[in-house]
């Protein structure tokens, strides 16, 4: 073997010494192969796991933590919630449509593989400049393709969040997020148990198509990306329809052993985990394999990441009956090998054995990095605001409109008008509001949803920022009556083994992980994206933070818009001057700097603790929580739903006008509460210890704001929701 | 009364239909998997929305190829109730049941919006029992709905009352704005010479429930029972 065989596979040269130090001879081209896959950061975390190790994964509801396919949280009555959330980001950035779609195939399949319904899916989008040609492209391609594949499912996106900054100008991220929902006695794990049990393939033909994916993805973008379009799969939502009715169908009757997807690595990947994780072997036998071509040579069946493919290990009683079921829904089905006790993966073709390698070595023994991480410089300068500088606000109108029609605030409904939101008929609380709600047929019980991420607070302060994240998701939850169950994660981040790129990283797991503890959501599982980046520019760091809460009773579901004249409006939390990582402050001033607004997790905790109680005694009439754009901006959010404007009378008491209306202090939630109802809610918000004052009251068709009894804003609702509504789509013409 | 959800490979929205006329309404409903050849003992067929066969071809052109479809095809010669929604509309065009053909929506996106339906014909079985000036509030979810049929077809439609629903403004206006698809004149939803067969684009199982945003989908069931009532 030549050193540029295992470079070129993107392995080091101290990994192929441990490769022949594992198998005490030197592989051959198939078993590098098999390595270099498995061995990937992609699919080892070998990067990340230490880092990883630090996050809490333990409660009393979570049923499955990190390491198998997905999270599993128990919701009661015997029912569990199962989530996960996965990047599609480099595919994306080659070819939009299929690399968004396949990642929305990828994360479905995670979800039933675990014995789940797939109830919902959820993303989060970030692209360049809208101003710039190819990130429209990718925008236009990467929605498609996500509508594409959920639609033809059918499987309801019923939220998510999209963002434009030229930092994602050649690097999209496009994370995918699936929840499913099981029967806490049904659940299924990716384990190849039972010594002579037949090993099942089925779905999708192998093909060339997708070759190193996982290796593409650990590796930076640059001009020559292009080339490696051949790594981008190719998806086939209604083969996947078929396999996902099928396999639930098979799992449902319980004559499944164990079960995983093929996703990254392929065969390879899902042969030896299964192996591992039940601490046996495998033997297949690859000319079994139905191909889409003649003369597939070994090293491409076991490295293809041909979508749309499941690994199935039965009890060999069932294994005619299981075939049967994969007839009857037109699935071609392979017993293609069988469990043995050796613990050894050995592969034969053409009579010959080909690959023969300890499963347990390609799935766990890759090597675990400590990369080395220094605060990065671009900190010192970023530090440095001087809001002295930065005239304060001279036309607060216009400021408003500004930010109304900002591509980061503007409404997404060009977006999600494209996405079915509501097959399956459970979708109660629709895109637009601050997160989706589903109901659970049979039950009395709800799930609300969201993903959020301000990479630009991550960027400024990877550790606050992370601990934002969190705290943000959590907020949106508990604002639609949903109490926070657990957390899935996506770490997009640049290349790791740049020193200041892995401080990102550690910095802001620290900052997850310290508010998880707090909310008592612990991390169920998720995916790290590393080496985004394209010619040696990382984009900023940016974990999104996939959230899951429980509703005990949908029918208290609380949203975001105004829901008739005359209520009062009451700002929860308290204002500060903190302009540093607004989008102010980007839009406006066209700066990037200060730092992220504090966050102190008891007070965020008492909100929501106050949020929750309030909603169960059907005190409110809406909830919004503060996010970008302030005070003003969500305003104006909560009068577009149903057309119904407001009258605020705002004090400055010291700050400037720019920091009260457009300021993202954190904790902050507004509320619209019918008059008779307001005593109530302020004297439980005082027990809470949580500041609570009435600021205005709904009704009309302007939205009038006063500072210190200056009228500052007075605006037509229909000119501020033209400006929000219209803004993404004219951008695109 | 039973209903029948016809499910071919690829349908999504069988669930949808099927809760709606069991659960809301409690009436009885089976499903009918797409390999089976007879449809007896079922006093209304419904064709579900979804992705039939993927629908990587022309939208129900292999559906309608499906065993249960000669079946169907019988059951509404005879007079029997069916109701294609969104790709059962695709698929009642495709199997001739249904005059006219569905394009690509105009926009060449998917589109996933309530929409106001005007009722043009309310001597069908479908749209009997609703009141007359009622608008329906149902939700389109399609990439290919933009209806079309020759002018001759189309005049020939009219002056038989073939056209039941078409797009329209929450003031019930026809209007260009209120077209979510292209759709000629608007056209929602049509029905065959006879009556008894109806194809929607709007999802009006979608529309069954104060939970879901809209309970005017149930309009349509309840005609449906009224007319099958009445027929006894």
């Amino acid at each position: 073997m030549r050193a540029e065989d295992w470079r070129k596979m993107g392995l080091k040269d101290e990994e192929y010494q441990l490769i022949t130090e594992i198998i005490g001879r030197d592989p051959n081209y198939v078993e590098l192969g098999m390595y270099s896959v498995m061995w990937s950061e992609h699919c080892s975390y070998k990067n990340s796991k230490e880092v990883l190790r630090t996050f809490p994964t333990k409660g009393e509801r979570v049923l499955q933590g990190p390491g198998e396919n997905a999270g599993i949280v128990d919701i009661g009555d015997g029912l569990a919630v199962c989530f996960k959330i996965e990047s599609h980001n480099h595919p994306s950035a080659i070819e939009p449509y299929q690399g968004a779609a396949t990642g929305v195939g990828g994360i479905i399949r995670d979800i039933f593989t675990m014995g789940a319904r797939p109830i919902a899916l959820l993303n989060s989008l970030r692209f360049g400049s809208m101003e710039d040609a190819r990130a429209r492209y990718i925008f236009n391609g990467v929605v498609s393709g996500i509508a594409g594949y959920g639609n033809c499912i059918g499987i309801p996106t019923v939220g998510g969040e999209v963002y434009f900054d030229t930092c994602y100008q050649g690097n999209p991220l496009v994370n995918a997020m699936c929840v499913g929902l099981l029967e806490t006695d049904k659940i299924k794990r990716g384990q190849a148990s039972g010594t002579g049990n037949p090993v099942i393939l089925v779905g999708a033909r192998t093909g060339r198509d997708g070759m190193h994916g996982v290796t593409f993805a650990s590796e930076e973008l640059s001009a020559a990306s292009e080339e490696k379009r051949p790594a981008v799969q190719v998806g086939d939502p209604f083969m996947e329809k078929l396999l996902l009715e099928a396999c639930l169908e098979l799992i449902h009757n319980d004559d499944v052993v164990g079960i995983q997807d093929l996703g990254g690595a392929g065969l390879t990947c899902a042969t030896s985990e299964m192996a591992s994780r039940a601490g046996t072997g495998l033997e297949i036998e690859l000319d079994r394999v139905p191909c889409r071509e003649q003369g597939m040579t070994p090293y491409e069946i076991m490295l293809s990441e041909s979508q749309e493919r499941m690994l199935m290990v039965v009890l060999p009683e069932k294994e005619g009956k299981v075939h049967e079921v994969f007839r009857r829904w037109g699935l071609t089905s392979t017993t293609i090998g069988h469990v043995t006790e050796d613990g050894i993966l050995r592969v034969r073709m053409g009579g010959k054995v080909v690959a023969e390698l300890p499963a347990r070595s390609l799935a766990e023994d890759a090597p675990v990095y400590c990369p080395a991480f220094v605060e990065p410089v671009y900190l010192r300068t970023t530090a440095q605001l001087q809001l002295a500088e930065i005239p304060d606000l001279d036309d607060a109108e216009k400021v408003l409109l500004q930010l109304l029609s900002a591509p980061n605030i503007a409404s997404k409904e060009w977006v999600w008008q494209q996405y079915d939101y509501m097959v399956r008929t459970c979708t109660v609380v629709l895109p637009g509001s601050d997160a989706a709600v589903l109901r659970l047929r049979g039950t009395k019980k709800g799930l609300a949803m969201t993903v959020d991420c301000n990479s630009r607070y991550v960027y400024l302060d990877p550790y606050l920022g992370g601990k934002i994240a969190v705290a943000e998701a959590a907020r949106n939850l508990v604002c639609s009556g949903g109490e926070p169950l657990a957390v899935t994660d996506c770490l997009n981040f640049g290349n790791p083994e740049k020193a200041e790129i892995f401080w990102q990283f550690r910095k802001a797991v620290e900052g997850i992980s310290e508010a998880c503890l707090a909310f008592a959501t612990p991390v169920i599982g998720g995916n790290v994206s590393f080496y985004n980046e394209t010619n040696g520019e990382a984009i900023y760091p940016t974990p999104t933070v996939g959230m899951v809460g429980l509703l005990e009773d949908v029918e208290k579901r609380c949203t975001q818009e105004f829901k008739a004249d005359g209520d009062l409006i009451v700002l929860l939390g308290e204002t500060y001057e903190e302009l540093g990582g607004s989008e102010y402050l980007a839009t406006i001033h066209g700066k990037v700097a200060g730092m992220p607004p504090a966050l102190e997790l008891d007070k965020e905790k008492a909100l929501h603790k106050l949020l929750l109680g309030a909603i169960g005694k059907d005190l409110l009439k809406s909830a919004h929580d503060l996010s970008e754009g302030g005070l003003a901006v969500a305003l104006a959010e909560c009068t577009f739903g149903n057309n119904i404007a407001a009258a605020v009378e705002l004090h400055s008491n010291g700050l400037r006008s720019d920091s009260l209306l457009f300021g993202e202090s954190q904790s902050r939630v507004l509320l619209s509460v019918a008059a008779d109802k307001v005593e109530v809610l302020l004297a439980l918000a005082a027990q809470e210890n949580v500041p609570a004052r009435v600021i205005g009251r709904t009704g009309g068709e302007r939205l009038s704001l006063t500072l210190d009894g200056r009228e500052v804003i007075n605006l037509p609702l229909d000119k501020m929701k033209h400006a929000w509504r219209e803004a993404i789509g004219c951008l695109l013409k | 009364m039973k209903f029948g959800v016809v499910v071919f490979p690829g349908s999504n929205c069988d669930l949808d239909a099927y809760h709606l006329v069991k659960d809301v309404l409690g009436e009885q409903a089976d499903y009918i998997w797409h390999q089976e050849e007879s449809v007896s003992g079922f006093d209304c067929l419904i064709l579900p929305g979804g992705f039939s066969y993927g629908d990587y071809l022309r939208c129900g052109a292999i559906a309608r190829f499906s065993p249960v479809m000669k079946s169907v095809v019988a059951f509404a010669r005879s007079g029997g109730l069916v109701i294609g929604i969104c790709n059962g509309f695709q698929v009642l065009l495709e199997a001739g049941l249904l005059p006219g053909a569905l394009y690509r929506n105009l926009c060449l996106q998917f589109r996933c919006i309530f929409t106001h339906l005007k009722v043009e014909n309310r001597q069908t079985p479908f749209t009997l029992g609703i009141e007359t000036g009622r608008l329906l509030r149902i939700p389109i979810a399609h990439g290919e709905g933009n209806y079309y049929a020759d002018a001759d077809t189309l005049r020939r439609m009219e002056a038989n009352g073939q056209i039941v629903f078409r797009y329209a403004t929450a003031d019930g206006e026809i209007t260009d704005a209120a077209n979510p698809n292209g759709s000629l004149y608007n056209i929602a939803g049509v029905c065959n010479e006879a009556k008894n067969v109806l194809g929607m684009m709007p999802h009006p199982e979608r529309a069954g429930e104060a939970a879901l945003g809209s309970e005017d989908g149930r309009l349509i069931f309840q005609s449906i029972l009224k007319s099958w009532e009445g027929s006894r």
